[in-house]
């Protein structure tokens, strides 16, 4: 997984998006993408708090890739994402309580969220900060696109709306299924298969 | 794919080492949280505020302030610094109580649904509910929060009848005939019985502890004095 060190940091950063692509590639992280993209807006904050708390462990792991020992390196790991994740728990509560309420849990469960650790053992304890960066910025991004796209579809089709907003006028039947768990796997498997057609490189 | 560690074992690290190690990444954890809680506590303190004071005044109409009281033994005592889940707050309109606002909570779905009711000392009556905290299930169970034919039910909702506690009843969507029912949300029973037997718990204590302790008298301190 780690790649050369000669690769450009723009490769770096777009293999997050789309080649190595965490969703719809590596199929990692799959409790928080079957769990909170009902809506467009919980998909966004998982979204955008996974990035942070990838960012901000991607720069401390890799500055202290030389001084972290490698037999507690995933214990240090851990407990390094942990405390972004508490901080990005935190600091959502302080931006909107009713989006805390709608995530839950699923904040607190960033930090077995597999990507962030993964991350952080492959890539940013063996690469010098901006790559580390550049990969957890990619790898973020692509997430937070994924499960944007999965919330889109499932808030449209399963509400009627976007971000709350109306779409379909009050004519439209909600498909119920679709803010349920089961519309999950079955957006997710659609999106796979579509990712798969467009010839995404295993 | 270079992988030197898995051919060469990582060298030797004494105890000590990763103790030091350990312990100091531990330290740098708790500084940041610590900052990060400090920096974030007053917003989310003021959010919390906020939600509350917004919830109270869904379920109790015209109360420009409310006071938190819990029933004690011979009296009701400051509810101030208790944890949420069984404070009544009393509404007052200048000195005159409006209403009370009663938070109960009780087994749901999925998980606890805390609920805040509105309640009409006058008419022994609910006159308001909002869900503060649910895990129903989003399109399903979580109609109880936003379901206008459900929320309906508890405008008027009779819970004490001739002096007597009257338990609210779930009836199948469009059978309610008596005011102490309560029409169920299609595809949600579970969640509508939930909520249905949360009242049918808390309400009765309420009426009990109204009748032993009475009404407690008016806050000393008008809204106008509190502003500096």
């Amino acid at each position: 997984m780690s790649p050369a060190a000669s690769e450009p940091a723009t490769t770096v950063f777009s293999r997050g998006l789309w080649k190595d692509n965490p969703v719809f590639v590596q199929v990692l992280g799959m409790c928080p993408v079957l769990a909170v993209t009902n809506t467009v807006m919980n998909s966004l904050v998982m979204g955008l708090a996974t990035s942070f708390v990838l960012v901000a462990s991607a720069i401390i792991v890799s500055l202290s890739r030389r001084v972290i020992p490698k037999q507690v390196r995933i214990a240090s790991y851990i407990l390094i994402i942990a405390t972004f994740v508490t901080m990005a728990d935190y600091i959502i509560q302080a931006v909107s309580l009713e989006i805390h309420r709608a995530l839950g849990a699923f904040i607190s469960l960033i930090v077995v969220n597999c990507i962030i650790l993964g991350r952080a053992e492959a890539f940013s304890s063996r690469n010098p900060v901006f790559r580390s960066v550049m990969d957890a910025v990619g790898m973020g991004a692509g997430f937070t696109v994924a499960i944007v796209a999965l919330g889109t579809i499932r808030e449209l089709l399963g509400s009627g709306t976007w971000m709350g907003l109306p779409v379909f006028g009050p004519s439209f039947e909600p498909w119920v299924v679709m803010v349920l768990p089961g519309g999950a796997f079955f957006v997710l498997g659609l999106l796979l298969l579509l990712v798969n057609l467009i010839g995404v490189e295993k | 794919m270079s992988a030197p560690n898995a051919i060469n074992p990582p060298a030797e690290t004494s105890s000590g080492r990763m103790i030091l190690v350990m312990g100091a990444v531990g330290l740098a954890a708790s500084l940041l949280l610590v900052g990060t809680y400090r920096l974030t506590a007053p917003r989310i303190a003021a959010n919390r505020a906020a939600y509350l004071q917004a919830s109270l005044s869904s379920v109790v109409d015209g109360a420009d302030r409310f006071v938190a009281l819990i029933p004690g033994e011979a009296g009701w005592v400051s509810g101030e610094d208790v944890p949420g889940g069984s404070r009544v707050f009393f509404g007052y309109a200048q000195d005159s109580l409006v209403g009370l606002a009663v938070e109960a909570a009780g087994q749901g779905y999925q998980d606890i649904i805390r609920i805040l009711y509105g309640f009409d000392v006058t008419c022994g009556c609910v006159v308001g509910m909002t869900v503060l905290e649910s895990k129903e299930t989003p399109g399903l169970g979580d109609k109880i929060e936003k379901d206008p034919v459900f929320l309906a039910n508890f405008k008027r909702l009779v819970v004490r009848q001739e002096g007597e506690p009257v338990s609210p009843v779930l009836v199948p969507r469009g059978q309610k005939t008596q005011d102490w029912e309560i029409d169920a949300i299609s595809g949600a029973t579970v969640s509508s019985q939930a909520i249905t037997d949360i009242l049918a718990a808390s309400t009765p204590g309420l009426l009990d502890a109204l009748e032993r302790l009475g009404q407690p008298a008016p806050p000393v301190d008008s809204p106008a004095e509190d502003t500096p």
